[in-house]
């Protein structure tokens, strides 16, 4: 094909020139030139002419003057013009430009053209930049195509019936009987496209997908003739025949497979075949086993494939191609959860991994490490996961600390291990970490009352080598602060002996409390801490006292508050500093997620008598709209009710709940009372429906005080869970829940559940209950309630 | 699907986009800048798969061409690195032992080429045989058009 000699000369031109500038100046020119050009009449040169604007294009200037030249071209009758004029369209003219209406006729004349080579142009342009509305009109042209003409246009209608889909969805239905039929044909190009054209009908449709199940057998047989059949030449590509098909057969497989036991089962011998049989020295080979891999996995297929599967994933890993390690490692994370021990027999591999040289492998091996690290391996788990933190690159670095952190919590085998993992990481990412680390292994650290000492010696240490990591500083601090005494004691039996004076330790924080490298929060710990040792050493107090007061006059106001309020501690209220600054209390740990963290941080900020918040729970974060609905279930004659404070079902032992409106009453009634045994007085039940059992005991403990206690059991073949139970009374009867003694019914009344609620009804009102009883059963929820009238005992 | 194509030099000039989905020019420059950036970054041992925004981007180096594509969640790496590699065969038949001037002087050729390959983004034809005659049909009907005509068949009396 003879070049266009004024395109390369311009091409030419461009490249010559120097700089920037002087490549402006050429584009300039010719942009110009162009346009002088397209406003004269039709000339023999306009091809070349827009070719050039195309290229200018290309290289980032703008070109929009161009556009109506494109339309013009398009329905020029000359093959080589509209050849350029489609080209340019699709760069062009997007469907965002009002200019891309315009070509919709000439689309549609070429369509029914008598050359294929323009039908195929205006198929190309229309699955490129086919708007909505050109889709809508033309879709019956491409209808037509799909069904007769040469397997040439047929392989183009189908793809440009795909976009269609693409663009608009309810088109779908028009093309399913035609997508159907072309599934006999025998050349290839027109079986990809029938293909492609059915995974999106399927994708987008299920009552399509439904159909199209009924394919199966077809697409199973086509698979079966590529795979045995002999050498065909045109297809092969290193050995596989034509496995770009094979791809998108096993990729459409899969969707029809996907939750179709029928459809599985057809498929399975299939999947067994292309696994075993496929050759995978080359990256074509492998390109196919993991198709066949993804497929295996996605749909119901039998055990024995799926361990097939699998282990085809774990040679991969074994592959020199790092692309190849890198697949391999993507599909297992998708089934680490459904089938871990298959996963974790490729644990070396994949933790060998984790110290290759690139960085997305590298990502993929952290992900699947952290996935398989369990009780019996965390120990080794965790000696690779610590090495990598000291060389990973910085991207990587929160989610490996975050990482390790939650293995940690989940199966340390020792407190000690844990204290040592969580420093170790501290020390090594501590810039990384979240904020909630501190308060988190500041509760640990209490938590192991045993092994203060051997904390506080290390975090000394610790600090003593490097000051630039703050949450490490902080909680080295605050140990120091807590337990200095033990520091220096000097003996300690897990670790050294080391001596440290008073002096060595005050000379410590004091580099904490003037380094520039120490955060605001960090000094604010640092001078708690210094002030807590005022209790715990002997001998100098003094500097001590000049430390706090030299802090009175900071400039952060944080720090001046602080320091103002100990000045004071050691002035007028130097009796009550012993006790103010006595040993903090074990914090009670709750389930992740809890307050009770931070409120373990306000203590340590605010200097207060810590009798009050000992022990106290935060309340539980029940919605206070699941009561209120209970309330609105009572309406009628009664006076608006109260509502309860509904306890969790958390087994753990937690005290009981005050609720709002009791306070003071309540802490009496808490105070003087004791779970009395079982009354003379007759268990009568309340509820039975779906073999749940609720049966009601009262007894009478004072003149206005009631104890019901609830007592639940299952009488179904299937185990209840998730059993809660929520009450309502009469707004002048004050009521509380205590904690139920479990949350799990087991089938044919194994075991039972009991819950106690304590009743005061001052004003000797009508007492009436209502329970909302809410389980999981058989994996439904279920929910109902009871009203009680009459409590026998009463 | 493939979203886009795109054939960059190792200085960052792009040779060739072609873009399968309606975006913005603005959000097209944008796009090709960053990845640019992050290919070329990239060095030569490391993997050929990479994950940008929602995508997977799917990358080769051929000479002193990057040949990128960006593929959606569901398709097959592998597969596609198969594809960047038809389209170079495809692109070495056509013009003879293909180097990155030919690609410069005659893109517009390069488009046509990969129009009869791939279109919205999937593989038209997977024969090559079946692609290149197509093209030289093309090629042929677009000679014929541009010699010159008598009077007679321009009006179509001949």
């Amino acid at each position: 094909m003879s070049p266009s000699i004024p395109l390369q000369e311009m091409i030419r031109a461009i490249r010559s020139a120097r700089t920037q500038c002087e490549e402006r100046g050429v584009i300039q020119r010719e942009c110009a030139a162009i346009r002088a050009q397209f406003r004269q009449a039709d000339n023999g040169a306009r091809s070349h002419n827009l070719a050039k604007l195309l290229y200018v294009h290309m290289l980032g200037y703008p070109a929009h003057f161009g556009q109506m030249e494109c339309v013009r071209m398009i329905a020029s009758p000359r093959y080589s013009e509209k050849r350029v004029g489609y080209l340019g369209a699709m760069m062009l003219l997007d469907e965002k430009q009002d200019a891309s209406l315009l070509i919709t006729n000439s689309i549609k004349n070429d369509l029914s053209h008598s050359n294929q080579y323009v039908q195929s142009l205006a198929l190309c342009t229309l699955a490129c930049m086919g708007s909505a509305e050109m889709c809508r009109d033309l879709a019956p042209e491409i209808d037509r195509l799909l069904r007769a003409s040469n397997s040439y246009i047929k392989k183009k209608a189908a793809l440009c019936a795909v976009h269609i889909v693409r663009k608009v969805h309810e088109l779908g239905e028009l093309f399913a009987p035609a997508a159907r039929s072309l599934l006999t044909e025998k050349n290839h190009g027109v079986l990809h496209g029938a293909v492609v054209l059915i995974t999106e009908l399927c994708e987008r449709n299920p009552e399509a997908l439904e159909r199209f199940r009924k394919t199966v057998p077809d697409l199973v047989q086509i698979m079966k003739g590529l795979v045995i059949s002999g050498y065909s030449p045109e297809h092969d590509v290193a050995g596989i025949s034509d496995p770009f098909l094979q791809v998108r057969i096993l990729r459409l497989l899969r969707i029809l497979g996907r939750h179709s036991e029928t459809a599985s089962d057809a498929m399975n011998d299939l999947l067994a075949q292309v696994a075993t049989n496929t050759d995978s020295t080359k990256t074509v080979g492998n390109a196919v086993l993991y198709e066949t891999v993804l497929t295996v996995l996605d749909i119901k297929s039998e055990s024995g494939l799926r361990v097939l599967a699998v282990n085809i994933l774990g040679r991969f890993l074994l592959n020199n191609d790092r692309n190849i390690r890198y697949i391999a490692m993507m599909s297992l994370q998708k089934i680490v959860g459904t089938d871990h021990n298959a996963v974790q027999r490729h644990r070396g591999t994949i933790v060998d991994c984790l110290k290759d040289h690139d960085a997305s492998v590298k990502r993929r091996a952290l992900e699947l490490s952290l996935a398989l690290v369990s009780a019996s391996n965390i120990r080794s788990m965790m000696k690779e996961l610590l090495l990598f933190l000291s060389s990973c690159p910085p991207e990587l670095r929160a989610q490996t600390a975050s990482g390790i952190f939650n293995a940690a919590e989940r199966y340390a085998p020792s407190q000690r291990w844990h204290i040592d993992t969580i420093l170790h990481v501290l020390t090594t990412a501590g810039g990384d970490v979240r904020d909630e680390t501190v308060p988190n292994l500041i509760q640990l650290i209490t938590n192991t009352s045993e092994l203060h000492c051997y904390t506080v010696h290390k975090l000394y240490r610790a600090l003593l080598t490097d000051i630039s990591q703050q949450p490490l500083v902080q909680v080295a601090c605050w140990c120091i602060g807590e337990y200095g005494d033990l520091l220096l004691k000097g003996e300690c039996q897990e670790t050294e002996p080391a001596q440290v004076t008073e002096d060595d330790v005050l000379d410590s924080l004091e580099t904490v409390l003037q380094s520039h490298m120490s955060a605001p929060a960090t000094r604010g710990f640092a001078l708690t801490a210094t002030m807590k040792l005022s209790t715990r050493i002997t001998d100098n107090v003094d500097r001590i006292r000049s430390i706090v007061s030299i802090y009175g006059s900071c400039i952060d106001v944080e720090l001046q508050q602080r320091a103002v309020e100990y000045n004071a501690l050691f002035k007028k209220y130097d009796h009550m500093r012993a006790a103010v600054l006595e040993r903090m209390p074990v914090i009670e740990k709750n389930s992740l997620g809890q307050t009770n963290g931070e409120s373990a941080v306000e203590a340590i900020k605010a200097v207060q008598p810590a009798t009050v918040k000992q022990g106290e729970p935060p309340l539980p974060l029940q919605p206070a709209n699941q009561v209120c609905d209970l309330l609105d279930l009572l309406g009628g004659s009664e006076e608006p009710l109260q509502p309860s404070s509904v306890q969790s079902g958390t087994a753990s032992g937690l005290p009981i709940n005050n609720s709002s409106t009791a306070g003071g009453d309540l802490l009496d009634l808490l105070g003087g009372f004791e779970p009395t045994p079982a009354a003379p007085a007759p268990a009568v039940t309340v509820y039975e429906k779906d073999g749940v059992n609720l049966t009601l005991l009262c007894e009478k403990h004072s003149d206005s005080g009631l104890t019901v206690t609830l007592t639940a059991s299952n009488s179904n073949d299937s185990d209840i869970s998730s059993f809660t139970l929520q009450a309502a009374v009469p707004k002048s009867v004050q009521l509380h829940m205590k904690a139920p003694s479990g949350d799990f019914l087991p089938a044919r009344g194994a075991a039972k559940v009991t819950q106690m609620v304590v009743l005061n009804n001052p004003n000797k009102v009508n007492l009436k209950m209502r329970v909302r009883i809410s389980y999981t059963s058989q994996g439904s929820a279920c929910q109902d309630t009871v009203q009680i009238d009459s409590f026998p005992g009463l | 699907m493939m979203r886009f194509m795109l054939l960059f030099s190792r200085q960052g000039k792009l040779r060739l986009q072609k873009w399968y989905t309606a975006t913005a020019e603005r959000d097209k420059k944008k796009m090709v800048r960053e990845l640019m950036q992050i290919v070329l970054a990239r060095k030569p041992k490391m993997c050929s798969f990479l994950e940008w925004r929602d995508l997977k981007i799917v990358y080769k180096r051929y000479a002193s061409l990057y040949f990128c594509c960006a593929i959606e969640e569901h398709d097959n790496e592998l597969i596609t690195l198969e594809i960047i590699h038809r389209f170079v065969e495809l692109l070495d038949k056509y013009f003879g032992s293909v180097c990155e001037l030919d690609i410069i002087f005659n893109f517009e050729k390069a488009y046509f080429i990969l129009d009869e390959f791939l279109m919205g983004g999937e593989i038209q034809d997977t024969s090559k045989k079946s692609v290149l005659k197509a093209i030289e049909q093309s090629d042929l009907l677009q000679e014929e058009d541009e010699s010159p005509r008598s009077v007679l068949e321009e009006m179509g009396l001949a």
